[in-house]
């Protein structure tokens, strides 16, 4: 078929033209392909090849097991256990609702808000479902694997207080790490979800306890399954911390003070190893460790004898009658008085146009320090205190350490309070009235002491004038327990002032008209020093319970004392809120934690006492004091 | 030398050895790839996949062969036959065709998957070329004058757009479009036709369906949704800067082993080979298609009748378009859609196809100097 020649020659003619057009088109598109090769490959390569690098390898965090908290015999009060957490990945799971319920015939947990988490959180981030399951609910898991796509199981330390309550002030827990705390925190140290000693021990030896994260590299494929190891840094175990509490006397001292509220501290006074020491109410640690929830927290905070305050440091009393220890010593050192010095006690004192009662309406009549001691004469100590004035009582207080923080190595301190002149003009603008000095001779008025303090205060008795540092953590490392208390500051008082109150604070007990007779037929040679403090009144009408009136009005009681007389191997200071006197409530508690810390440390039973009730029952030793 | 030459002489002198070359040489490449993006699946299937693209080689160039044979004015007078083969073909799918992938794509005859619309791709080229070839007309084309082709072209085009395959679909009017203005239009209508264009940009944005939108926008900022739409275009970006200048080495590629490239072996499959040979490597192969490409044009340009030239035109234009398209798209610059890597992707379809205009080409190309 022959074509017309002029319709072939124009097309010849026009596709002649299209080879240029189509090798200049192509010729661009080479160049940009070429430049955009050339930026990613080249230009941006180190920033691609990261990615891909995070993309094949995942870094796992690997934590150090942190250290037990021991106590002084080596005995575990907080461990570390192996937990089951079930967690799942969103995006691995294929039928969130489906897979839920099913898992939900088992294991307890709120279905609705896990879904919500899943909503709220990128596909690729495992979400927590339940923690800690317990074995029946890790076999169900393992057992229906091919039924729950996406949910695993993972291992993780559980911290475990081992006793609950017992001694949570001191042991304290841990708690999530704050945004706040992270930001201080270095890098490598802690990361996001991290739990960290938030109170107690727990937070003040977090250095020693947490250990060293560990890292492992894994290469990875998209949906996350691991297929090669690259690399692992082991983590490090954190360190055991031994403590200087004394189990068995702490748990004596717990049995003690059931259903009661206070605090009680018991130290070596030798040494300024505090032996066991307790806050009530207290709070279970375990409650707090693993995630404390909102409501729960709320409780806590909200409840008004305040569980998570720590009594032992922070809790300020008025020392009551315990303090007319520190007016014998002022009056004995300053010569106001003689050990011989007779007041005459009415049952009451006149100052200026205000009369001031003992708490023996009838009168003690002639009283010496020692029998004032004794019977707790206020008279006696009214008088004492006008002669020697608020200034020179302070100077006394404050050297048996009160009015100033320990420095026991756990948190927050309060300092408590011992007034003087100086103190009133700059925190009240006031000058002092002679009437306060009256009211503070017996530990009332301004004072304020810790029970801390009141335990260093009777140590120092206790060990013929040593001011003793306490110390929480007994650790042959250095560096990792406490100061030591090896070289404790003198009281500057002779001991002849020592050996008159020791010898008086022993008559306390023992004497017919003691205030803490009560407990002279225990096993062991007690001294010390009862003390009843006043609680500051509440308006009537703030409260309509009648009985929740009376609670709170009622006194404060308060025992310091030690044991045994001769070679004092533990000191106490117990605090009862509310509880009366301190003879009748106090005192008791005091005894059965000296005599459990006693017979543990197999100090013999002391022979029967002098006084002479020998034909009581209750003079032979217990055989279980607990 | 003799005047007079066996046919068979002629043949081996001008038959076109440096262009099957190239193409074969493609072709080993692509295997390769497949062979290393896979050779750490789990699935036994997923690992022999390079052996079915073995076997897929073996039926195009089969295929290929019998092209090459057949006096291609055969061709030219089957066009509306096999165009109405084609249609006829793609309509079924529509009933009874597979759905892989969420869209029916796909025919199955005798157990083999082909995808109709490949196929419909030649096809569409031939019925074109054979419709201006019938014209006989000197000069440029005008508006009347391309009518014909036009509704030719969107029937197909419908079908596959339905389907939906926006990617196949959007070949046929890139196709029609090269062809027509290969042979020659009226310059004012390559003017209104970009004036047009311009003005329906905005309109057809609403005519898309939401997950096409998305895939738009995923260029723009591939981060906005990095778990979702901008995935792939990510880890595409990723798997080809982290081959750096030379390379993760040949099966080394981790984006692609440790299946963070999705479509790895089909429409990623230029990630995976950039991944592992570099920045060098990527530049070596689109200089050897850049010579495979010059190599076509050349029997474009010296083809004896206007639908030979016409033909291997349209081939050009289709391998071209799809060429580019899928290096974009792996660069991050298009969109993403289902556009496959000319004779290195995996798909029998894709590959039959491009053997079939292959094997036209040569045919042409041998043809050239024979006597009318």
């Amino acid at each position: 078929m022959l074509r017309p020649r002029t319709e072939w020659e124009s097309f010849i003619k026009h596709r002649k033209s299209m080879g240029p057009i189509f090798t200049a088109l192509v010729g661009v598109a080479f160049v940009i392909v070429t430049l955009r090769l050339w930026h990613l490959q080249i230009v941006q390569y180190s920033s691609l090849a990261d990615r891909a690098e995070n993309n094949r390898v995942r870094q796992m965090t690997l934590d150090g097991r942190r250290g037990k908290i021991l106590d002084r015999n080596g005995f575990p009060m907080v461990d570390s256990r192996p937990s089951f957490q079930l967690s799942l990945i969103p995006e691995d799971v294929d039928n969130p609702r489906e897979t839920l319920d099913f898992l939900r015939r088992r294991v307890d947990f709120d279905v609705d808000s896990t879904l919500d988490k899943m909503r709220h959180s990128p596909s690729f981030q495992t979400i927590v479902i339940k923690k800690d399951i317990d074995r029946e609910d890790v076999a169900f898991v393992e057992e229906n694997r091919l039924d729950l796509p996406g949910v695993f199981l993972e291992v993780k330390a559980w911290r475990n207080y081992i006793f609950g309550q017992e001694a949570s002030h001191i042991l304290g827990y841990l708690g999530a790490i704050s945004s706040a705390q992270l930001a201080k925190a270095p890098k490598s140290v802690y990361s996001m979800d991290d739990f960290i000693g938030q109170y107690g021990i727990e937070k003040v030896h977090e250095r020693t306890l947490r250990g060293a994260k560990g890292y492992k590299r894994v290469e990875v494929d998209a949906a996350g399954r691991e297929l090669a190891l690259l690399e692992v840094i082991r983590p490090k175990s954190g360190h055991d911390l031994r403590l200087t509490i004394d189990f068995t006397t702490q748990t004596a001292a717990e049995r003690a003070f059931e259903g009661k509220m206070g605090a009680a501290v018991a130290i070596d006074p030798n040494n300024g190893d505090i032996i066991a020491a307790l806050s009530k109410p207290g709070f279970d640690p375990n409650v707090f460790a693993h995630g404390i929830s909102g409501d729960s927290w709320k409780k806590f905070i909200q409840d008004e004898f305040h569980p998570l305050q720590n009594r032992i440091t922070r809790g300020q009393y008025p020392p009551g009658s315990t303090f007319k220890i520190i007016m014998a010593a002022a009056a004995l050192e300053e010569g106001i008085v003689s050990p011989e010095t007779t007041i005459y006690c009415p049952g009451h004192y006149r100052l200026g146009q205000r009369t001031y009662r003992c708490w023996k309406k009838a009168g003690h009549g002639s009283m010496n320090l020692t029998s004032a001691l004794i019977q707790s004469c206020d008279v006696y100590f009214y008088t004492v205190g006008l002669r020697l004035g608020i200034d020179r009582i302070a100077k006394y207080a404050k050297m048996f350490g009160l009015g100033k923080r320990t420095n026991i190595n756990l948190g927050a301190e309060s300092p408590g309070l011992v007034p003087s002149t100086d103190w009133k003009k700059k925190a009240r603008g006031k000058p002092w009235i002679m009437g306060e000095t009256v009211s503070c001779s017996i530990g009332q008025g301004y004072n304020l002491v810790t029970p801390i303090q009141q335990a260093i205060m009777i140590a120092a008795i206790a060990n013929g004038g040593k001011l003793v540092t306490p110390r929480l953590v007994n650790s042959p490392r250095p560096g990792t327990g406490d100061r030591p208390g090896a070289n404790p500051k003198s009281v500057s008082v002779s001991p002849d002032t020592i050996s008159v109150i020791r010898n008086a604070l022993r008559l306390v007990v023992t004497a017919p008209h003691g205030t803490a007779w009560r407990i002279k037929n225990g096993p062991y040679s007690y001294a010390g020093k009862t003390g009843t403090s006043q609680v500051v009144r509440m308006k009537k009408n703030e409260t309509s319970d009648i009985e929740e009136i009376k609670f709170k009005h009622r006194d404060h009681a308060l025992f310091v004392g030690f044991a045994p007389f001769d070679d004092p191997k533990i000191a106490v200071a117990v605090i009862v809120e509310h509880a009366g006197h301190g003879g009748e409530a106090a005192a008791p508690v005091a005894r059965k934690i000296m005599d459990a810390y006693l017979q543990k440390i197999n100090v013999p039973p002391s022979t029967p006492q002098i006084t002479g009730h020998v034909t009581d029952k209750s003079v032979l030793p217990m055989e279980n004091p607990l | 030398m003799s005047d007079i030459e066996l046919p068979e002489h002629r043949f081996l002198r001008n038959f076109d050895f440096m262009l099957l070359a190239i193409t074969l040489t493609l072709c080993a490449l692509g295997v390769t790839v497949i062979y290393s993006s896979n050779l750490q699946s789990d699935s036994e299937f997923m690992r022999s996949l390079y052996i079915r693209q073995l076997y897929w080689v073996g039926i195009s160039l089969v295929a290929m062969s019998i092209v090459i044979w057949i006096d291609y004015r055969l061709i030219e007078r089957m066009a509306y036959p096999l165009y109405f083969f084609g249609v006829g073909c793609l309509a079924a799918v529509g009933f009874s065709g597979r759905v892989i992938g969420g869209s029916q794509r796909w025919l199955s005859v005798g157990g083999f998957n082909i995808q109709s619309s490949e196929i419909m791709k030649i096809i569409l080229i031939i019925l074109i070329a054979r419709i201006f070839d019938d014209m006989r007309k000197e000069g440029d084309l005008g508006v009347l004058d391309l009518a014909k082709p036009l509704i030719f072209t969107l029937i197909p085009f419908a079908i596959v757009a339905r389907q939906p395959d926006l990617g196949t679909a959007m070949i046929f009017i890139i196709v029609f479009g090269c062809m027509a203005f290969f042979n020659g239009i009226q310059r004012r209508i390559i003017i209104w036709t970009a004036g047009i264009s311009a003005f329906l940009a905005p309109v057809s944005w609403f005519m898309l369906k939401p997950y096409q939108q998305e895939r738009i926008l995923t260029i723009l900022n591939p981060d906005a949704d990095p778990m979702g739409h901008g995935y792939q275009m990510i880890q595409s970006k990723i798997a080809i800067g982290s081959g750096g200048l030379w390379g993760k080495g040949i099966f080394e590629g981790t984006q692609s082993k440790l299946n963070f490239l999705p479509a790895k072996h089909t429409d990623f499959i230029f990630s995976v080979f950039a991944e592992e040979a570099g920045f060098v490597g990527a530049m070596i192969f689109i200089t050897i298609f850049f010579f495979f490409l010059m190599r076509l044009l050349e029997i474009v340009l010296h083809a004896r009748d206007k639908f030979g030239s016409l033909v291997v035109a349209g081939i050009l234009c289709m391998i071209t378009f799809n060429f580019f398209y899928n290096l974009g798209m792996t660069l991050g610059l298009f969109p993403i859609v289902g556009i496959p890597l000319p004779f290195i992707s995996y798909g029998g379809s894709s590959l039959l196809t491009n053997f079939l205009g292959i094997g036209l080409a040569l045919n042409i190309s041998v043809s050239r100097y024979k006597l009318g």
